[in-house]
């Protein structure tokens, strides 16, 4: 009974209801107006035989005159059939015909008429007929008429025609629909009761395709692709809560150490002040790490829309160029720079600026040992939108990380030995998704080309951020190293 | 520096007990308050140089404090300290009329270098003197020249800038964020050493074959420019 009131309850079962209601009325419609136009053309036809039987009296009457007409009459009348007669004398005796008497209420004259009469030798007028009333000289009354019987059996096989198709259209469609009811509800049930098992941790879990290409495999499938994503979003998590607890104990242990160590061997206010001083510094690099996934966090939620305003990128490219120059020449290397002319889009200098901080910072960093390496900063119109270009001739990115390397804390193995903390491409990349756009890692053939492209106009900064998390960066450690002091 | 006259408006007691005593040490004059409410009270006299005013505050937020200050005509300077420190914190901040802001955990030279700096800018509104001098360095700021012991070094546009504000600053300790602000205008964490590798630059021109340098580094806080050693 249960399973009946679920099967009743579903969508497939409903739909089906309301076709077979639909389908119902419209057969109803058809059959009625099949059944008035027969009945139509049914009248019709009696109204013609009537007038031929008029037009043939008529013709034997003014041959014979009322003899003829009663002799004719009186033939006819014998043989049994659907046509009506009678004369009577103007005081309303028979004189002729099948029909006992007179219906009463008869109008006069040569309307056709349909009305209930008596047939003789019967005892209630229960006949129906359609009939013409005529009088002629000497009072007598002519009535010719059409029994009705055949109309009657006609409506009777069209209504039961109507009654049956009815029955078998509800018990087809109930039928169908229960079938098809329970066909999805058992796919549905398929796909929940695998939904029940994902939902109890089974991650792996996949919903079940039948193959057919149709809207619940379609459902099915992009429930699947929405999974598969949930699936990698989880296991970025668990990274980068396993490399924040690594990342941030290193530095929490070393810290400890520290004020242990003054605490056990420094003999002098100098040493305390040393370890007082190197202990500051540590929880300086501490804290940058904090602020830097904090604004990563931040500009992933689209926290800092409010504060965007019209900014020339090629303005900023050329700051942050010009900043980095001398450190440049420290490492023997040199920045150049090739901005366009009316770079300017909707967002945020403050951010842009240490986003393009963080690339320049890491080109030099890896990018740029050898003497007179060259690291470019170009910003450039690039269809609707902008592009700003670090690129360096270094080592570069092996393919196979560079979707990695976006993610926080991650760090490539030839990057583990120096400082850095793995945020900083993290947060070029939160930079450009808060803007509406992308961090593109490229092979700069040899070297590292990483593109900002930003649209023009940021539209739609404050939606949720649509590219992977994950896959957008590179294990170059990002410069949120320890300020050298 | 001579002595400043300090109002702390922090809830935190043990945070504004530090400040106050970190100051005193300083040998400068701080008051605690504990809340907005008496914080915007004592404010109101008017009688300090600068204020720290916590953005978040029982009774009547810093902002809130801040931009009623404003409304009586109060300009004393007003330096927000704030555990949030993003970019748009940073903006609202200075629309309610703060004059600079600090985020929370911050170094006390830090701070201390920020508040000398506003605590200055009161000290008067002496105009704006067109040439600066720091025993015989020579900074013209009309005409772009920059003299030392007579003679006259070249240097890059930005150079010209950062030693402007160090000038403009002598004898106060100047923090690398401050120098990022106001001579490059970005507000975030310089990081790396950027700031110290333009500061060596600058101090190779200017100090070359001085006995005593003018350009100093303050271990632990960021650089002054200042006439004679210690």
């Amino acid at each position: 009974m249960k399973a009946l009131v679920r099967l009743f309850r579903t969508t497939a079962f409903k739909l089906s209801l309301a076709y077979l209601v639909l389908f119902g009325i419209g057969a109803a419609l058809v059959l009625t107006r099949v059944q008035i136009n027969v009945e139509d053309l049914f009248d019709e036809q009696t109204a013609q035989t009537i007038d031929a039987d008029i037009r043939g009296l008529a013709e034997q009457y003014s041959e014979g005159g009322i003899r003829q007409l009663v002799e004719v009459i009186e033939r006819r009348v014998r043989t049994p059939g659907a046509s009506l007669y009678l004369v009577t004398t103007f005081s309303g005796e028979l004189v002729v015909g099948n029909i006992a008497e007179l219906p009463p209420d008869l109008p006069d004259g040569s309307e056709l008429v349909e009305a209930r009469y008596q047939r003789r030798g019967e005892a209630t007028a229960h006949h129906r007929a359609m009939m013409r009333l005529f009088q002629l000289p000497g009072g007598f009354r002519l009535l010719v008429g059409h029994d009705l019987q055949d109309r009657k059996l006609l409506r009777g096989i069209l209504r039961r025609a109507l009654v049956a198709s009815l029955f078998w259209l509800i018990a087809i469609g109930t039928l169908g629909g229960i079938i098809v009811a329970r066909r999805i509800l058992a796919r549905l049930d398929k796909l929940s009761a695998s939904a029940r098992r994902i939902m109890s941790g089974d991650l792996d879990q996949r919903l079940p395709l039948m193959g057919a290409d149709d809207e619940l495999d379609r459902l099915a499938g992009n429930l699947n692709a929405m999974l598969e994503r949930i699936e990698q979003l989880m296991a970025g998590l668990r990274e980068v809560s396993d490399n924040i607890a690594h990342d941030l104990k290193t530095p929490l242990t070393r810290l400890r150490n520290r004020a242990d160590a003054a605490l056990r061997s420094a003999s002098t206010t100098e040493h305390y002040r040393d370890a007082l001083n190197d202990m500051i510094e540590e929880s300086d690099g501490l804290i940058r790490i904090f602020d830097a996934l904090l604004m990563i966090a931040r500009a992933e939620a689209g926290y800092c829309s409010d504060f965007m305003g019209e900014v020339d990128a090629a303005r900023v490219a050329a700051d942050i160029a010009e900043m980095y120059e001398p450190v440049a020449e420290e490492h023997g290397a040199r920045i150049e720079l090739a901005t366009a002319e009316g770079l300017t889009f909707r967002g945020n200098r403050e951010l842009l600026g240490q986003a393009l901080v963080n690339l320049v910072d890491n080109a030099l960093k890896y990018g740029a040992n050898e003497p007179g390496a060259v690291v470019r900063v170009a910003a450039r119109r690039a269809g609707d939108g902008i592009e700003i270009e670090i690129s360096d001739r270094g080592p570069g990115i092996a393919t196979k990380d560079r979707d990695r390397v976006i993610g926080r804390f991650v760090r490539l193995e030839n990057a583990r030995s120096r400082p850095g903390s793995g945020l900083g491409l993290s947060l070029a990349a939160a930079v450009a998704r808060l803007h509406g756009g992308a961090l593109r890692i490229e092979d700069n053939e040899p070297g590292l080309r990483v593109v900002v492209a930003l649209p023009a106009t940021c539209a739609d900064a404050t939606r949720p951020p649509s590219a992977p998390v994950a896959p957008l960066a590179t294990g170059f450690a990002a410069g949120t190293s320890p300020r050298a002091r | 520096m001579r002595e400043m006259r300090i109002l702390v408006v922090e809830d935190d007691s043990e945070a504004g007990a530090y400040l106050v005593k970190a100051f005193r040490e300083q040998g400068h004059v701080a008051d605690h308050a504990a809340d907005g409410l008496e914080g915007y009270a004592a404010a109101a006299e008017g009688r300090y140089d600068v204020l720290i005013i916590d953005r978040m505050l029982p009774k009547l937020d810093g902002l809130s404090l801040i931009s009623g200050l404003r409304e009586q005509k109060i300009d004393t300077p007003a330096l927000i300290l704030s555990a949030l420190g993003q970019v748009d914190d940073r903006v609202r901040g200075l629309r309610a009329g703060g004059d600079d802001y600090v985020s929370k955990p911050y170094a006390f030279s830090e701070l201390l270098a920020r508040v000398e700096a506003l605590a200055r800018r009161r000290g008067g509104p002496k105009q704006e003197e067109t040439v600066y001098r720091v025993g015989d360095l020579e900074l013209d700021r009309l005409a772009h020249k920059v003299v030392s012991a007579g003679q006259e070094i070249v240097l890059q546009p930005r150079e010209f800038r950062l030693l402007e504000y160090l000038m403009k600053h002598a004898g106060q300790v100047v923090t690398r964020t401050m120098l990022l602000e106001n001579v490059w205008d970005y507000h975030f964490d310089p990081q790396t050493n950027v700031i110290d590798v333009h500061i060596s630059r600058l101090r190779a021109k200017i100090d070359k074959g001085r006995e005593t340098p003018l350009l100093h580094t303050i271990r632990g806080a960021g650089y002054m420019i200042r006439e004679g050693a210690r």
